[in-house]
Formats: structure tokens, C-alpha cells, sequence
């Protein structure tokens, strides 16, 4: 029994740290624009498509040692980077000639601009790549190479399983979610963010150019998804074109739950979402999860409307 | 220092600036006065570039500043503490000063400044790590004033600095204005109380239904039997 709490505490807050990097990205933007980026969700696939590309083309399956652990830092730099940049265009392209339009349509552009990801995806998974299985079905999930160590930290005889790859996929994680926090609370950047996101026209009068502010969050929220894309492949090992969907919704949730707008409450929902989901899974069995997901998350919002984190009144005196 | 030429302003369809003009010199304290939704708060946010008129010129020190953005405004020396405080709730005191100094760069003056508005206003040196959601009306008014001044600006735009707030407040921020004029600060001051206002400006506005209707030293104006009847209640 205790072996089996452990187990799913490890797979729960793995998973979890994936949610709750994505989780920031919605967060983020909502907190800035009061607007949910429902295409956040297919940046993070986009970003898994293209490291997945990045490791065929290089052929990263045959290096080893150093000199693969210095690849796989570069995947994951460059798959940051990549998802900023899509994040980023798409605001610059889509979100913000409809920045001053009732707040209906760039939420419903956002949707469009989903399914536009989700196609992009596919076309992408056609290309004649081994990795992609030669390109033939291009909506059949892919498999993302085993590329980091399996072994067993706790030795092959014990009951319980902690991967190098778990340990990695936390520690990368909370590396990554320290700098963040870092960026926001003492950086003038960070600062300029919160302004932003509490009284954007008392920004301006600071003299803080909000549409840099809105366009650095982008950026940022994007690069948080491609990070968490790359870590999710390296996990899960299998990159879809709806993976996106599926993902984006849960992190959306957590997002909630955490109180939407709140960065910390961004990482407690996503780790509360993945440990709920990894109990559920091993104690109430996996077709019920997103029945017990979502059912919690009404019980979290019945009581705390406003999410575990967030504020109920908007303070504006 | 500061020219409104004839500026018109509208919030969508409705005009609500039909030609305003008025003059700032250097070292003034010039006040606007009018009832609720003479169009005041509307100039001020004309001058710091929130809102962009739809005709007419504003020039400050000879530089045209309509086309500017609002965010390039406050560098050019104009800082403006908005109606109703506007400050950042869940940011500290400390942090909201820092703030106004966003577009400054001098880490030893800004650290002078941070002393001279805690001298200024002792109450914010005691709460500096207080959220400034959390503090008083009349704290949150002085910790507006004080993050504007953090800009070093020649020219301050203050909004109703006594709104709301007790006699004692109102007098304590009426001084500090006072204070900053005479070390150099122009300041242009809208005011409900005024009485108060006219009392210390050099000269002032005043301001109905969108339409300059008299203007004139604060003298002039507090002893202006119109200007009595209708805006210091006698
Ligand atoms: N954001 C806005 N949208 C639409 N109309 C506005 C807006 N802001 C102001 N107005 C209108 O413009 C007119 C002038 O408003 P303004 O706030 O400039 O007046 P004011 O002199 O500052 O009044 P008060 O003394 O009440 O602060 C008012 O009729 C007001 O209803
Ligand atoms: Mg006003």
C-alpha cells in the first residue's frame, strides 16, 4: 500500500509539473489581458512537433553521454524558443489588432486559431520523416524516442520506481519555475508585468509600454509551453496532434482551480490536478478520470469561486 | 511651459472637450475647477496622453505631444497622479514608488527620493511593505502623489488629491503641494474643494460643460461673485 501511495505521488507530481507549466502560460495572459488563450494549449504541441523533428533530423537516437545530455539542452532551449515565437506571433498577428473589440472576439479567434494549430499539426506530422513513421498517417500518435534513462533509482528490486527521468522532469521543472517566479518578483520586467496586470492604464502613466509588457508575456508563456512540450515527450513518449487539446484543457483547468490570473495558484492546480489524476487513475480507475477531475474542480469553484489562490473581489479602490 | 490650444475630446460618438485652452508657466500652480462632468479629469488625461483629443494641440516646453505615447509622456517631464489613486493593489508601497520611478535610471537619486516621500509622508515610511491595496483612502492618495513626484517631473498633474479625505489629510497634502511648488515643481491641479485650491494657485480655470467659462488669478477668481455662487457654495 505504501509503495503504491508513493508510486502515484511520483507520477502525480510529474505529471503535474507539466500542467502546471502550462497552466502559467494561460495564467499569465489572463492575468495581463483578462482573456483566455485557448490556442495556448496547441503552442505546446506545436513545440513537441518540432523537438520531435529536431531529434530525427539530428538523429539524436545515436548519441550518448554528455554528449547527448548537451543535445537534449538544446532541444529544450530551442523548443522553448520556438513555442515563444509562435506564441508571440500569434498575438502580434491575431489577438492584438482585436485588442480594443468587444472581448468575445479575440476569445473566439482564439478557438479558430486553435483548430488552425491543430491542422498545422497535421500537415506537419505528414512530413516523410522516419520520426514520424514516414509521414503516412499523419494523426496517429508518434512516438517520441527514449531518450532519457529508465533506470531505476531506487535499484531493480524495489517495489517502487523513481526514474532518473522523473527526477529530472521535477527538478527541470522547479528550475525552470524559480526563474520565473524570480522574473516576476524582482526583475523591473516583473514588475512592470503586475503593474500591468492590475491597472494597465496607470501602467502607461509609469511609463511602461503595455504592449511590450503584453508581447514579453507572450513570449514568456510560449516559452514555458515549449519547455513543457519537450519534458511531456521525454516523459510520455508520444507526441499527437491533439495532444494539445486534451493537455491544454486540464492545465486550463488548474489554472482555474489555482485561482486564474494567480501565478502560484497556477503551480498548486496543476500539481493538485496531477496527483487527483494519478490516484484517481490507480484507486478509482483511469475511464472515471476526467469524471473525478472535473468533478472536484466544481466542488473547488462551488466553494472558493474565485480559485484556491485567487482573489474574490477585484481590489480596485 | 505647458499649452492646451482649443483641444476637443470625445468618448466614442459624445464630445465631450468643445475647445479647451488654457497655459501652464513654468514654476505655476495653476488650478481647474467645474462641477462633475465638466470635462477636467478628460483635459488631464489629454495632457498625459491616457486619452488622445480629437482636434487641437497640446505642446509642452514646444514639443507637440498628441502624437506621443502615453508611456514616452511621463519622459518628457510630465507625471500625472490619476483620479481615484490608481495604485497598484497588490503591489507594495515600496513597489509602487519603485514604479514611478520606472523611467529613471539615477539609483542613488531614486534612493534620495524614496527618503524625501517618506519624509514627506511618514505614515508610508511605516508601511512600505504594505500592499497598498490594504491602506487608507488618504494613505493610498499620499502614496499616489509620492509615486508620481518618484518621476522627477517638471510639470505634475494631480487629479483630486483631496477626495474623500479628512480636513487634516486635505490640509497635510494641500501643504506638501505647496512644498514641491516652491522647490521648483509646476503643478496643474484639478479640485472639487475649490476654495482650497484657488487659495494656493497662481492662477485658475474654470472649467463647464466642456468649455473654458472664466479664468483669472486664484484672487480673482475665489472673489468672482459667479464663480462663488456656483462653485465655493455662497
Ligand atoms: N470613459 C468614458 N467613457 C464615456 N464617457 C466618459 C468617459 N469618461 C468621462 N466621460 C464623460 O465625459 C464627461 C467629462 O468627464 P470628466 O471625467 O472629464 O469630468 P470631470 O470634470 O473630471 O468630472 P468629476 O468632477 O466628476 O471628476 C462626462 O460627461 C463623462 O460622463
Ligand atoms: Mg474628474
Amino acid at each position: 500500500m505504501f509503495e503504491t501511495v508513493a508510486q502515484q505521488l511520483i507520477i502525480g507530481l510529474t505529471n503535474g509539473m507539466v500542467f502546471a507549466l502550462v497552466a502559467l502560460g494561460y495564467t499569465m495572459v489572463y492575468g495581463i489581458l483578462e482573456f483566455i488563450n485557448f490556442a495556448h494549449g496547441d503552442v505546446f504541441m506545436l513545440s513537441a512537433f518540432f523537438a520531435l523533428t529536431l531529434v530525427g533530423v539530428i538523429d539524436v537516437g545515436q548519441f550518448h553521454g554528455p554528449m547527448l545530455a548537451v543535445l537534449l539542452c538544446g532541444i529544450v532551449i530551442a523548443s522553448a524558443g520556438f513555442g515563444a515565437v509562435v506564441n508571440l506571433s500569434i498575438d502580434r498577428l491575431v489577438y492584438r489588432p482585436l485588442r480594443k473589440s468587444p472581448k468575445l472576439a479575440p476569445l473566439v479567434s482564439a478557438i479558430g486559431v486553435s483548430f488552425l494549430l491543430q491542422n498545422i499539426g497535421l500537415i506537419w506530422g505528414a512530413l516523410p520523416l522516419a520520426v514520424f513513421g514516414g509521414g503516412g498517417q499523419p494523426a496517429a500518435p508518434k512516438s517520441f524516442p527514449q531518450l532519457l534513462p529508465s533506470d531505476n533509482l531506487l535499484g531493480a528490486g524495489s517495489g517502487l520506481t523513481l526514474q532518473i527521468k522523473d527526477v529530472l522532469v521535477i527538478g527541470a521543472s522547479l528550475a525552470v519555475m524559480t526563474a520565473l517566479y524570480l522574473l516576476v518578483t524582482r526583475t523591473k520586467l516583473g514588475k512592470a508585468m503586475r503593474a500591468t496586470a492590475q491597472d494597465p492604464q496607470a501602467a502607461r502613466l509609469m511609463g511602461i509600454d503595455t504592449d511590450q509588457v503584453v508581447a514579453a508575456t507572450f513570449l514568456v508563456g510560449g516559452g514555458l509551453a515549449g519547455f513543457a512540450a519537450v519534458i511531456y515527450a521525454l516523459y510520455i513518449n508520444t507526441v499527437y496532434y491533439q495532444m494539445g487539446y486534451q493537455n491544454g484543457l486540464y492545465a486550463f483547468t488548474a489554472a482555474v482551480v489555482g485561482g486564474i490570473g494567480n501565478i502560484p495558484g497556477a503551480v498548486l492546480g496543476g500539481l493538485l490536478l496531477g496527483l487527483v489524476r494519478a490516484f484517481s487513475d490507480q484507486f478509482i480507475g483511469a475511464q472515471w478520470q476526467p469524471a473525478v477531475l472535473f468533478g472536484i474542480l466544481i466542488v473547488i469553484l462551488v466553494f472558493r469561486p474565485a480559485g484556491l489562490l485567487g482573489s474574490t473581489a477585484r481590489e480596485k479602490v | 511651459m505647458l499649452v492646451v490650444d482649443n483641444i476637443c475630446a470625445a468618448y466614442g460618438a459624445i464630445e465631450v472637450l468643445h475647445g479647451i485652452s488654457l497655459r501652464v508657466e513654468q514654476g505655476e500652480i495653476v488650478t481647474l475647477i467645474g462641477a462633475n462632468g465638466a470635462g477636467k479629469t478628460t483635459t488631464l488625461t489629454c495632457i498625459s496622453g491616457l486619452h488622445k483629443p480629437k482636434s487641437g494641440r497640446v505642446t509642452f516646453e514646444g514639443k507637440e505631444l498628441v502624437p506621443v505615447p502615453c508611456h514616452d509622456i511621463v519622459r518628457l517631464g510630465i507625471a500625472h497622479s490619476p483620479e481615484g489613486r490608481r495604485v497598484f493593489p497588490r503591489l507594495t508601497v515600496a513597489e509602487n514608488l519603485e514604479l514611478g520611478a520606472y523611467i529613471r535610471h539615477d539609483k542613488d537619486g531614486i534612493a534620495r527620493d524614496y527618503q524625501r516621500i517618506y519624509d514627506l509622508f511618514p505614515v508610508l515610511r511605516e508601511r512600505q511593505q504594505q500592499l497598498a491595496g490594504t491602506l487608507s483612502g488618504g494613505e493610498q492618495q499620499m502614496l499616489a502623489v509620492g509615486r508620481a513626484m518618484m518621476a522627477q517631473p517638471r510639470l505634475l498633474l494631480l487629479d483630486e488629491p483631496s477626495l474623500g479625505l479628512a480636513p487634516l489629510i486635505v490640509k497635510r497634502i494641500f501643504e506638501v503641494i505647496l512644498e514641491l511648488n516652491r522647490l521648483g515643481t509646476t503643478v496643474l491641479l484639478v479640485e472639487q474643494n475649490a476654495r482650497m485650491a484657488l487659495r494656493i494657485a497662481h492662477r485658475g480655470y474654470v472649467l463647464e460643460t466642456g468649455q473654458v467659462i472664466a479664468q483669472g488669478t486664484g484672487a480673482e477668481l475665489l472673489a468672482d461673485p459667479k464663480v462663488q455662487a456656483a462653485y465655493l457654495g455662497e
